[in-house]
């Protein structure tokens, strides 16, 4: 334990000397050094004005987050169980996954105008089919022996949903929660930087715009550190569900 | 028999789910449900590539965007893989990057756009250090993963052979780690082209995303949507090519 931690330490000052090192090459109109970075940010966390544009992401993120994982799961269970609606949608499905959303953002913007839906709806689109694609999966994936198992215990549909595919697809739909949310962070910021009045997006768009390189990257660290968060969180949620069951 | 049946089945519908779903926006926007302000009729938008193509207004603008794609794509993943597989090589500063490393796409990185273009001007340069920085966390992780999966027999072969260290890493183990490796390639074009065509938004002096950027600001639709749908079915062609390559090497290795 102590090891590990002595590992994490490590890390972090291996960490902060490259981008110190980084500062010296390039110098403070491209890179600020980590302690003016990390001074920033503390003195943001402070600020009033920088919770109102916490608070309108949040709002924003936690809005497009239960759209995508609501969406994304019916969308995936309902094409999990079905499987010839499953093998028409897979492909599909997958496209648009991969296609770069943020070259959609002019469609969005003249969808739904600047503001709040716009940066919601840039979130979802993000989010929502990589939940789909995990959960199909999951469902699919699902033992058939286990269905077997429920029929000939003479479980009903309900029983059966409730206590037999739900735990054993779970593992794996977490894990699409997981990719989902990261993504739907950053569509939602993505959204902010281009269609928004508000919000941390908004709030770096405006840095860059006056190039103040220490508020740039200030945001940047407390948007990941922010990011790792959730993500360590939800991996939590999910190695419990994996062992748990 | 059943199963090629199946699969034709599954072909038509999904041909006729998507001319359905086009058709359906076309009406759409021939009746004025959706205004001409907001989209053109998917006719209009294949009119308007196909003269973006005959004519080649832009014929500058899409090399310069397919030249910066390869470039940042090559850097990302020839960087990415020996990142990748000197993260392997050292387990105790892999697993507390591992958080740190699936957070990355969660924050847009093209934040720092600005600061590169202070550092290299604005052009080429900025643009192509931006697509591959994008992308190439995703070539490490599935570096890393791929190499997870190089059976232990493969690798104490190798070791039988007496091949060195560097021999070892790219006459075995990297074909060894293929399927994965094709993945960590597929993502990190994906990630390159997001991170290209954001700066391009952004600022540029040429590419697609600042021509779709540039017609979005003067209400030119038709060459907006034209340079979009260019833009996607490109991205989707490449992405077509690079699934099946990891489709048949997934097939070869016998892996899911």
């Amino acid at each position: 334990m102590t090891s590990r931690r002595f590992d994490h330490a490590l890390l972090l000052a291996g960490f902060l000397a490259i981008w110190q090192v980084l500062h010296w090459a390039a110098g403070a109109d491209v890179v600020s050094s980590p302690w003016a970075t990390i001074a920033r940010a503390v003195e943001l966390l402070g600020a009033p004005a920088f919770w109102g544009h916490v608070r309108a992401t949040l709002a924003a993120f936690a809005l497009a987050s239960v759209i995508s994982i609501a969406g994304g799961i019916a969308l995936g269970l309902w094409l999990g169980l079905r499987h010839f609606a499953g093998d028409v949608a897979d492909p599909i499905l997958g496209t648009l996954y991969s296609i770069p959303k943020i070259t959609l953002y002019p469609i969005i913007l003249l969808m739904f105008g600047l503001g709040v839906s716009a940066k919601v709806a840039f979130g979802v689109i993000h989010g929502v089919f990589p939940i789909a694609i995990f959960t199909m999966n999951a469902v699919r994936n699902v033992a058939p022996v286990f269905r077997r198992t429920a029929l000939v215990m003479r479980l009903s549909p309900v029983t059966t949903a409730a206590t037999v595919m739900a735990p054993a697809a779970l593992p794996e739909i977490l894990a699409g929660i997981r990719v989902g949310v990261a993504l739907t962070l950053l569509g939602t910021l993505i959204g902010e930087l281009f269609a928004a009045t508000s919000g941390l997006g908004f709030a770096l768009i405006r840095a860059m715009d006056v190039h103040a390189v220490v508020d740039i990257l200030a945001i940047t660290l407390l948007l990941f550190c922010f990011a790792a968060c959730v993500n360590a969180s939800l991996r939590l949620v999910e190695r419990r569900a994996r062992h748990g069951g | 028999m059943g199963w090629r049946l199946h699969i034709t089945k599954v072909g038509a519908a999904r041909t006729a789910f998507v001319v359905l779903v086009f058709a359906a926006l076309e009406l759409l926007c021939r009746l004025g449900v959706i205004p001409l302000v907001t989209m053109i009729p998917p006719s209009e938008m294949v009119a308007s590539l196909w003269s973006i193509l005959a004519g080649g207004t832009f014929n500058n603008d899409i090399v310069f965007t397919l030249y910066n794609i390869v470039a940042a794509a090559v850097l990302a993943v020839v960087l990415g893989f020996f990142l990748g597989a000197g993260l392997h090589a050292l387990p105790r500063l892999r697993r507390p990057l591992v958080p740190l490393l699936s957070a990355y796409y969660a924050v847009p990185t093209f934040v720092f756009y600005p600061l590169l273009i202070v550092a290299f001007g604005v052009g080429r340069t900025a643009l192509i250090v931006m697509g591959a920085m994008f992308g190439i966390v995703a070539m490490i992780v599935n570096t890393t993963l791929g190499l997870d999966h190089v059976p232990p027999a493969v690798d104490r072969t190798a070791a039988i052979l007496r091949l060195d260290r560097w021999r070892r890493l790219v006459l075995v183990r990297l074909p060894a780690a293929a399927p994965h490796l094709v993945t960590g390639i597929k993502l990190a074009v994906a990630y390159s082209v997001i991170g290209i065509v954001a700066g391009e938004f952004i600022l540029a002096t040429a590419g697609m995303g600042k021509r779709i950027a540039f017609s979005y600001d003067n209400f030119d639709n038709r060459t907006m949507y034209g340079m979009l749908l260019l833009l996607l079915i490109g991205v989707m062609i490449i992405n077509g090519a690079l699934s099946a390559w990891e489709r048949r090497l997934h097939r070869r290795f016998g892996q899911q």
